[in-house]
């Protein structure tokens, strides 16, 4: 705790650089996961098999793939970024998937009756009731993230991983100790939000 | 390529202790959490935090205690791993039907046997699917073991990375890929194995 | 058989405001098959389940055959007494034959004993032996699942059968049929039954003598023909009332007509 006390600012930097990384990945990850997601409920012969692939890229070992990226990119912000967004691709699209498939046939049937168009059932009924097993998915998709990114310290000097290698790097336990526990933090606090938003739409 | 397999003997011997030690303590943990509610809540609130802590983040937190090397590797990955085995043993034994324990009451089994022969079987393939995701993620983990000086394949992808050497670090990587690709795999069929046809 | 003795039975919930069961006597004569009818929430379950312990009683007492069930254990007691729910309770990981079997294996009977007993069973509830011993509950139609249920609880010729609204989840006309096998099957095995439902048409139907009750308190005990010509109460009388009068007094004949035949 020594060191967090002794160096506040390089700690909130960092912690900053790492929610910045995480928050911008995520973003984008979104805005690939959600099409990709309502595409698969919309087949549901497909979507084991992009399910299944997404899951298989998800069980690499984030090291593994990291290093790989490395190769591809070069050391710096690239690998991470591209790492966390093709890890989160797997969490995103099947809670979209689930949350869709989740809905109750009978309104969707019923809004169909109504004369809703395909577009209006999915954006009144069915992404609504999807909402809060999507906002699952960001929860889980977040905390795996942030996770991920405490090894853009090591290949990239991003993120709260930086205290961690180089405390490594200079026998500083201290500093090794203050990256772990402020990721760690993090980790819980996002989760604990993410948690509250996914309630509150739940009993919306 | 000798190093190669000594490293992967090595993955396995981390994470395959660590699993074990694992299951040594959630599968109690697991059974607890479902069968005291006044236990439930703080046991799951424990697991549901576990679950949320960065893997390379624990296995530093041991460091300034516990030091370096594979001793201190393998609790934290045995820590890491004890949440979803806890998660999905209370979650399996809290989804066997209350008809089925009510019938297995009302017609004489003990506690012990409504267990054994109702729960346990029914509790089986959710408590497997849990394992699996442990295996999974520990294989995982266990490669940034390296970072505290444990080996395994983290050994080479990291030497292939400040090396330059391509190959090698291809080569580590797909072993390591594998490995948990072929956990998962292995433990999906084995689950489909031991759980009782419905 | 045997008989079954409620004496001033009462039953609390953990942290309920009011008995579920209050201070409720009668009794079930060998043999007899006794309904306990009354709305939902009215205590027939919990007063059912004390029968095998699995309520325990606040005040009162319950008999079979004279002995107070708190003095047996409870395991003997409840394999000793049959058991049927309105959800079955189907073991999922279990054939038709291992989960009728269930109880017979509990209490050491030999594995060729079983068997003949799992085949005798399944013909008697009308099920083919050779074509269902070796399904599993899954591929059970609701029909034949409850069946199944019915031939579980009866597998070790237990001296009592307590079925709580049984065939409450099943289609008309397949509750019909059961209705119609459980009449011959309690007939024949002459096995003192307790029956909770909350259908009259299906009390009147099967019962030798119904138990009204209301907020658990009991209004009536009577034989059905007694119950419709002399209500003890307005709640019985309108609750006898209720629907379709010709329709109830009809299937009283009919029950009167199965039972003769089966005698
Ligand atoms: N396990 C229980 N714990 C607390 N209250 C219960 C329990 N089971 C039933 N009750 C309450 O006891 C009363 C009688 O319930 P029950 O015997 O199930 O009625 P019935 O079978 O006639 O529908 C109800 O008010 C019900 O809410
Ligand atoms: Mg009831």
């Amino acid at each position: 705790m020594s060191y967090l006390a002794s160096h506040p600012l390089r700690v909130a930097t960092l912690l900053g650089g790492h929610v910045e990384i995480v928050a911008v990945a995520l973003a984008v990850a979104l805005l690939i996961a959600v099409p990709l997601g309502l595409f698969a409920a919309r087949r549901p012969r497909l979507s084991p098999w992009l399910l299944g692939t997404l899951g298989a890229i998800y069980t690499i070992p984030s090291l593994a793939l990291l290093a790989v990226l490395v190769r591809a990119f070069g050391l710096g912000f690239a690998p991470i970024f591209v790492a966390l967004v093709v890890y989160a691709q797997f969490m995103l699209a099947r809670n979209v998937v689930a949350g869709i498939a989740g809905v109750d046939p009978a309104q969707v049937d019923a809004a169909r009756g109504l004369g809703m168009s395909p577009l209006q059932v999915l954006l009144r009924v069915e992404f609504p009731q999807a909402l809060p097993v999507m906002i699952g998915g960001v929860r889980i998709a977040a905390i795996a993230m942030i996770a991920i990114a405490t090894l853009g310290g090591y290949v990239g000097g991003v993120g709260l991983g930086v205290l961690i290698f180089n405390g490594l790097t200079l026998h500083q336990p201290q500093m090794i100790v203050a990256g772990s526990v402020t990721a760690s933090a993090l980790a819980v606090a996002v989760d604990a939000l993410l948690r509250l938003v996914e309630r509150r739409f739940a009993t919306a | 390529m000798a190093e190669l397999w000594a490293h992967v003997a090595q993955h396995l011997t981390l994470a395959g202790a660590a699993l074990a030690l694992a299951l040594l303590a959630g599968l109690p943990l697991g059974v607890l959490a479902a069968e005291s509610a006044g236990l439930r809540g703080g046991v799951l609130a424990l697991a549901g935090v576990g679950r949320t802590l960065p893997s390379l983040a624990v296995l530093m937190l041991l460091l300034p205690w516990l030091g370096v090397g594979m001793a201190p590797a393998i609790v934290a990955l045995a820590l890491l791993a004890i949440p979803p085995i806890v998660i999905s043993v209370d979650l399996a034994i809290r989804g066997v039907p209350a008809a089925a324990l009510d019938a297995a009451a009302g017609m004489g089994m003990t506690p012990l046997q409504r267990f054994a022969r109702v729960v346990v079987p029914l509790a089986l393939p959710v408590s497997f699917s849990g394992l699996r995701t442990a295996a999974t993620e520990t294989i995982a983990s266990a490669t940034l073991a390296t970072f505290i000086g444990a080996g395994g394949l983290g050994d080479e992808i990291v030497r292939g990375l400040q090396t330059d050497d391509a190959a090698l670090l291809f080569a580590a990587a797909a072993v390591v890929a594998a490995l948990a690709l072929g956990a998962d795999l292995a433990l999906g069929a084995a689950g489909r194995i031991v759980a009782p046809r419905t | 058989m045997s008989s079954i003795t409620f004496d001033g039975v009462t039953v609390r919930y953990p942290g309920a405001e009011s008995d579920a069961v209050e201070n409720v006597s009668f009794e079930c004569d060998d043999g007899e098959l006794v309904v306990l009818l009354g709305p939902s929430g009215c205590g027939k379950s919990t007063l059912l389940r004390t029968v095998n312990r699995l309520v325990p009683l606040a005040a009162g007492r319950v008999r079979i055959d004279g002995n107070d069930v708190n003095a047996l254990d409870a395991v003997e007691l409840r394999r000793s007494v049959g058991y049927v729910i309105q959800a079955v309770g189907l073991f999922a990981h279990m054939t038709v034959a291992q989960n009728v079997a269930v109880v017979p294996s509990l209490r050491g009977w030999s594995r060729d004993e079983t068997a003949r007993r799992v085949d005798e069973l399944l013909r008697m509830i009308g099920l083919d032996p050779a074509a269902y011993r070796d399904r599993r509950p899954s591929r059970l139609s609701g029909g034949e699942a409850q069946r199944v249920g019915v031939a579980r609880a009866i597998a070790a010729r237990p001296r009592a059968l307590l079925m709580d609204e049984p065939f409450g989840a099943v289609d008309a006309i397949v509750r019909t049929a059961l209705q119609r096998e459980l009449v011959r099957i309690v007939a024949e095995l002459h096995t003192t039954t307790l029956f909770v439902t909350h259908d009259m048409d299906e009390a009147f139907r099967l019962a030798d003598r119904i138990v009204v009750m209301r907020s658990g308190r009991v209004e009536q005990v009577a034989r059905p023909q007694e119950l419709f010509e002399r209500p003890a109460t307005e709640y019985v009388r309108d609750l006898v009332h209720a629907g379709d009068d010709v329709y109830r007094r009809y299937f009283m004949r009919g029950r009167a007509l199965l039972r003769g035949l089966a005698e």
